[in-house]
Formats: structure tokens, sequence, C-alpha cells
């Protein structure tokens, strides 16, 4: 099912190209080779020009930029940087070696490029195909303007998409594409670019990192640990009393529920990194929050809440609490009014409890409309990466961790591994395996969520 | 009125409540407030509410520029907010309308690849786009900034597209038949109709680049002058300034929370719908 979801659209795209490429005179199929070479011949003369200049810029950055990238593609490069002495000079001078960076780098840019001008290539032929039905059909083939109407009206989508596409090309899947090939090659503080080479070595991280280095797998296994267990406690407790709080506002006869809620929806404006910055003073073994217990008596000397491996834990799960439940107080009061009032009141003539009417109908009724929420907001905590960065810093460090502390998550580890220690082979590793962990749990929440619906239809 | 809504005992338990827990909430930000009219320096005191108060600490960080130049982080901020909210709410508008009312053969194809990229951590990429951003030229400025806010924006298309999806296709199908263009079905009449998602993807676009600290900082490394508020500020908590600048920093932390706060409260109703529309869509 999945599956075919993913892939039909694949075969529809190319229905068209399979159409002109069957149907298609010999002028039509040469349109493949010589780009526009249908539309010329046929009197569309702006467009085939047009498509044979795109064939020409790309010959050019085929051959004068791309080649002498993608021909080191498989090696990612073979001349290190050496010196040599200036007899001249009496100085060492560099020599230039290859760069594997720029070479992965530009390589991906260039598969990119190429991807793209095929799919331009198989636009030319079916646009010559199109010239060729239309003269056959005794019509004439549409002019420039008729087709640059078209691009705002029935190819809308790819004007209106073209720039956004660009961009996440640019900005998203370039970078990603080339991080995700990292994952497969040596690329660490060792061997950096332009001084080193590195070099593709397989699935040697992804080994390391389950077992054949002890030190990472611990840190791995370790961060994973906690990363679940922070993302589960993270998304539960902000879900449970964020809904709570919204509950309390929404009590028939409280007044001043504008104002009540104006009051929470301040703490969402504060930038993050500055409330969490602040937080971080908060709690400081000096700071406010330990005198004023230590002021009313409450404790002789200050709790460390930013000290212990436990401590640190559960005090980032109680400032995310402070961070994060003013946004569910926001997204479940809607949801909460929808909640038929009568279910409520049928409740209470039977004699229900406000918790046993909680657990019975707000709470089901709740789960069953957020679970898309809940889902995005799991994977969303598993990433969270301002919480625990700004406050603990991923301490208290351990020489148990590679580079890691006690609650580090799997995604500050990556920005430490990268920032500080430069092992990008490692980063992008971890990031792979935040992929699958990410990906896993929505499918398995997706299917199990749309199985209880189904459910809920038969009901 | 009175009659009408009477005040059960149970009302002020709520009400003794939700102030306890708004006070917990607010308490914070109140600290905040306090330390940036702080007369005495320093960053912890060791008592809580200060001894004098001044506003020497708002008045410094406008005057003394040479170590942190707050102003100017202000206006590269602020910059970079405007243009990547203007690219960023034409990208993601454009994106969930030709992927809410439109029909093309690619569309089930791209939206399944953008929910599996949107499952790598986001700043996996950082160190790539960097050196995009090197290659160009373009590493450091704030003209990077703004592509790296805004480039990727269209792929947050999921509460947008949500909300054009309950906007009743009977509309299109009239306004084709009357011999609009689909061009002129997006901007003559679903976008007029969708001013509140209009509004939250403004103030979403705008209010990001003010808090992101990971991009900014890896794309701007040492260039001090460019740097935007969020990187200047996490500097001057740095071990060796926080004695020193902590009051300052907290006015200049006050100085960003006010103008996103008034935007936040005046346009809660937007935001909310916003919010909620995408937690039931998904």
């Amino acid at each position: 099912m999945k599956k075919k979801n993913l892939f039909q659209p694949i075969s529809d795209i190319f229905a068209d190209t399979r159409e002109a490429v069957t149907k298609g005179d010999p002028v039509t199929l040469l349109s493949l080779i010589i780009l526009g070479l249908g539309n010329l011949l046929r009197g569309q003369i702006i467009k085939g020009l047009l498509f044979l200049l795109i064939e020409g810029l790309f010959i050019v950055f085929l051959f004068t930029f791309a080649s002498q990238y993608l021909v080191n593609l498989p090696t990612l490069g073979t001349v290190s940087q050496g010196q040599e002495f200036n007899e001249e000079l009496q100085i060492f001078e560099y020599t230039q070696g290859d760069n594997s960076m720029l070479i992965l780098l530009f390589s991906v840019m260039s598969l990119f490029v190429i991807v793209f001008y095929i799919a331009i290539a198989l636009k030319s032929v079916k646009s010559a195909y199109l010239a060729q039905r239309a003269i056959s059909q005794g019509k004439k083939p549409s002019t420039f303007g008729e087709d640059l109407h078209t691009l705002l009206d029935s190819k809308l989508h790819s004007s209106i998409l073209s720039l956004p596409a660009l961009g996440a090309f640019a900005f998203t899947i370039l970078p990603l594409v080339f991080m995700i090939l990292m994952a497969f090659t040596n690329f660490d503080r060792n061997h950096q670019p332009p001084g080193n080479l590195f070099t593709w070595i397989g699935l040697e991280n992804f080994k390391s990192v389950f077992y054949k280095n002890p030190q990472w797998a611990t840190s791995f296994f370790g961060i994973l640990t906690w990363t679940v267990i922070w993302a589960f406690f993270a998304t539960f407790t902000n879900y449970i009393l964020g809904m709570l709080l919204a509950i309390l506002i929404n009590t028939k006869g409280v007044r001043l529920k504008k104002l009540w809620r104006t009051c929470f929806v301040t703490t969402i404006a504060v930038p993050q990194f500055v409330s969490l910055l602040l937080m971080k003073l908060l709690l400081d073994n000096n700071g406010p929050v330990n005198i004023l217990l230590q002021n009313i008596g409450l404790i002789s000397s200050p709790i460390p809440f930013l000290g212990t491996a436990w401590i640190t834990r559960i005090t980032v799960i109680v400032v995310n609490i402070w961070v994060g439940v003013p946004f569910t107080m926001l997204i479940t009061t809607g949801i909460l009014l929808n909640i038929p009032e009568d279910m409520y009141e049928s409740a209470r003539i039977d004699g229900a409890n406000p918790i046993q009417m909680f657990m019975s109908i707000t709470l089901p009724h709740m789960l069953f409309v957020t679970t898309p929420y809940l889902i995005t907001t799991f994977i969303g905590n598993i990433n969270n990466f301002n919480v625990i960065y700004f406050l603990s810093g991923g301490g208290p460090p351990t020489l148990d961790y590679y580079q890691g502390g006690k609650t580090d998550l799997l995604v500050t580890w990556l920005y430490k591994l990268t920032v500080n220690e430069q092992n990008y082979s490692l980063a992008s590793t971890i990031g792979i395996l935040v992929f699958v962990l990410c990906g896993t749990i929505s499918l398995i929440a997706y299917n199990r969520s749309a199985s209880v619906q189904r459910e809920g239809e038969f009901s | 009125m009175e009659d009408k809504i009477k005040h059960k005992p149970y009302h002020f338990v709520i009400y003794a409540l939700l102030t306890v827990i708004s006070l917990i909430w607010l308490s914070p930000l109140a600290w905040l407030i306090l330390s940036s009219l702080r007369l005495e320096s320093g960053a912890l005191t060791s008592y809580i509410m200060p001894k004098g108060y001044t506003l020497d600490n708002y008045k410094r960080l406008f005057t003394e520029t040479s170590q942190f130049n707050y102003p100017r982080w202000y206006m590269n901020s602020f910059i970079v907010a405007i243009f990547s909210c203007l690219i960023a709410t034409v990208f993601v508008l454009g994106v969930s309308f030709a992927f809410s009312r439109l029909k093309f053969t690619t569309k089930k194809l791209m939206m399944n690849l953008i929910l599996i990229l949107g499952m790598f951590p986001g700043f996996m990429s950082m160190i790539a786009i960097y050196h995009i951003l090197k290659s160009i030229g373009l590493d450091g400025t704030l003209i990077a900034l703004v592509l790296v806010y805004s480039g990727g924006a269209g792929l947050g298309y999921y509460i947008q597209k949500g909300f054009f999806d309950t906007i009743p296709v009977a509309l299109d199908e009239a306004a084709l038949l009357d011999g609009c263009t689909k061009f002129q079905l997006m901007y003559k009449i679903i976008l007029p109709m969708s001013k509140p998602i209009i509004t939250y993807t403004i103030l979403t676009a705008f209010t990001a680049p003010w808090g992101d600290f990971i991009f900014a900082s890896v794309i701007m490394k040492d260039n001090y002058q460019n740097y935007t508020l969020a990187v200047g500020l996490y500097r001057m908590t740095e071990r060796e300034y926080l004695y020193q600048f902590f009051t300052r920093f907290c006015a200049g932390a006050v100085l960003i929370a006010i103008p996103i706060t008034i935007l936040f409260i005046n346009m809660q109703k937007y935001y909310v719908s916003g919010v909620t529309g995408g937690a039931v869509k998904g």
C-alpha cells in the first residue's frame, strides 16, 4: 500500500514521455539529443532557441566545471597537499592538492544538474511531440505567448513551485545529500581538507557506532536511550499538563479567560534562547531559586539543579514543561471546546466525578483528534536542540561518552561532534540514525493510529 | 449577569490555582525585567530584589558599542527577519496553494519526498550549507542568513495546506467556469479569503529568525559586525563576559521580547487558529 503510493506517481510522470517516444517521428526523437530541434523546425522559434540555449549552457558546465570533480568522485581525490622548497625565495610553499570536500560537494551538485538537464531533455521531446501532433491534426503549434499564458493557468504549479523548489534544492536537499554521503567517508579531524584527503570507507562508521568502537557504541546507545526517555516525558508531560491548564481556563464561569491566556502566550513570545539562558541562571547554585528556597527555610544548602546526571535530567524535563505548556494550552483550547457538552451533561447525571469525566471523555477524544500532533511533537522532541543545549549544554560531562554528556540528545551530540570535534563523518552517521529512528516511530504510529481511526468508524 | 454566572466555591480554587501557575510562568520574565533595571552589576546576587534601579543598562547598550554592537545587531536581525519573512511567506503560500488546489503528476511524489526530508535533523546539513555559501562568496553575510532561513521555507507547508483544504472546491470550479485562470483564482479568490493563515504565516516567518542561534552562529563565525541578536546576546553570556554584561544582556533581551510580545498578543487569534489547524490536520 505504502509502496504503491510512493512509486505510482513515477510511472504517471513518464506516461506522457512514453507516448512521445513511441509515437514521435525522427525529428521528435532527435529533440532528445538536439534540444528544441522539433520546436525550431515546427515554427516555435523562441521556445526552440531557449531549449538550445539550455543545452549549450549545460555542455559548457559539464566540460568546464562538472567533469573535473566527477572524475574524482570514486576516489575523492588522490593528490594530497604537499610542500615544496622554493629555491628562489628560500621558503616552503604549499602545492595545491585535491580537496576531497569540494570534490564531493561539487560532484553532488553536478549530478543534480545532470538529472535536471535530463528532465529538460525529456520535456524537449514532449514539447516536440505536442507540436508534431498539432500539425498532424491540422492545427497550428502553440505560440510562445500561448505557452507563457499556460504558466499562469494549467501549468501554474510549475511557475509557483519553481523558486521554492530551487531554494529547497540549494539549501535543504543538496546539503542533506552531501551530508548523507559524508557518513560513508572517513572525514574527521585527521582527514581534513585542504591539508588532507578523505575517502570512501563504506559502512565502517555504522559498524563503529554499533559495535566496533566500544566508546562510540556506549555513547550512542546511552544517548539514544536518554533521547527516547526524554522525548516520551517531554511530550506527555506537556500534553497532559497543557490540556489540564486549558481545562482550568475554560471552566464555565471562570472570568478573564483572555487575560489568563495572554499570561502564558507572553512566555511564547520571548525567544527561547533568552528564556532558557535565564532559566540556567535562575537554577544556578547561587541563583534566585536556591536563594529563595534557602530564605524560606525549605533547604539548608543549594540544590545542584544542573549538577548530577539524574537531577539535571529531571530539571530539563521540568523546564521543558515551562517552555511547552503554553503551546499545548493554546492548541488544545480550541479542540476542547469542540467536545459536545451533552456528553459531560449525561456523565454528570450518571454521577461521574471530574476525574472520571476527564479519563473517559476528554482524554480519549483528545487522543483521537490530536494523534498527528502527538507524533510530530514526539519527533520534534527527539530533535529538541534548544532546551538541552542552552540549559544543560548536554552536561554533566562524562568520560564514558565520546564528547558527550549525560543529558545530551542525539542532535546535541551531533552538534558537538560537528562544531567541537570536526568529526563530520560520525556526525552524519548519527544524523542518518536519527532519521531512521524518527521514520520508524512515525511509520508505526501512523499505521496504528490509522487502524484506531478505522475502528472508530465502526463503533 | 451576576445571576447567570454564579461563582461556585470551586471557582475560587481555580482562581487560586491559575494565579499560582501564572506567577510561576511569569516569574522568570519578571526577574529578567528586574535584572535589566538593576543598579548593581554582576550576574547573580545573594538577594532577589535589586537594591537600586536604573535605566543605565539600556542606555549603555546603545552608547558603548565598541565591544558589543547591540544597535547594529538589532538592525541586522530586523533586516534579516523582514526579508526572510517576505520570501518565506511567498514560498510557503505558493507551495501550499499548489499542493492543495492544483493537480499535477509530480504532486504526490514531491509531498512524499518532503515528508522524508523532514525526518532528518535540520541542522545536520549546516556544515554543507556553510561550504555552499562559501563557494559562492556569501559566508558571513546577511544575505546568506536570509537565503538559509527562507530557502527551504516551502517545505513547511502543512499548516497552510490544511487551511486551504478547508475552502470548498466548488468555489474553484465556479471561478474556472467563469473563465478565471488558475492564477486569478489564487490571487483574486483564495488569497483574499485566507487572511488568518496569511497573518499566521507572516507572524511565524518573522519571529523565527529572531530566535535562531545555530545557523546564525555557524554562518557568521567571528564576523562580529554581522551578528544577529541571538548570536550576539549569547556571546554576552559567555563566562568571561557574563559578570560584567549580565544586566545589559537582560536589557537587550527585554528589548527583543517587547516587540515580539506585542505582535503575539495582537495576533493571538490568528496564531491560535494556525496552530490548532495544524495540530488536527498534522
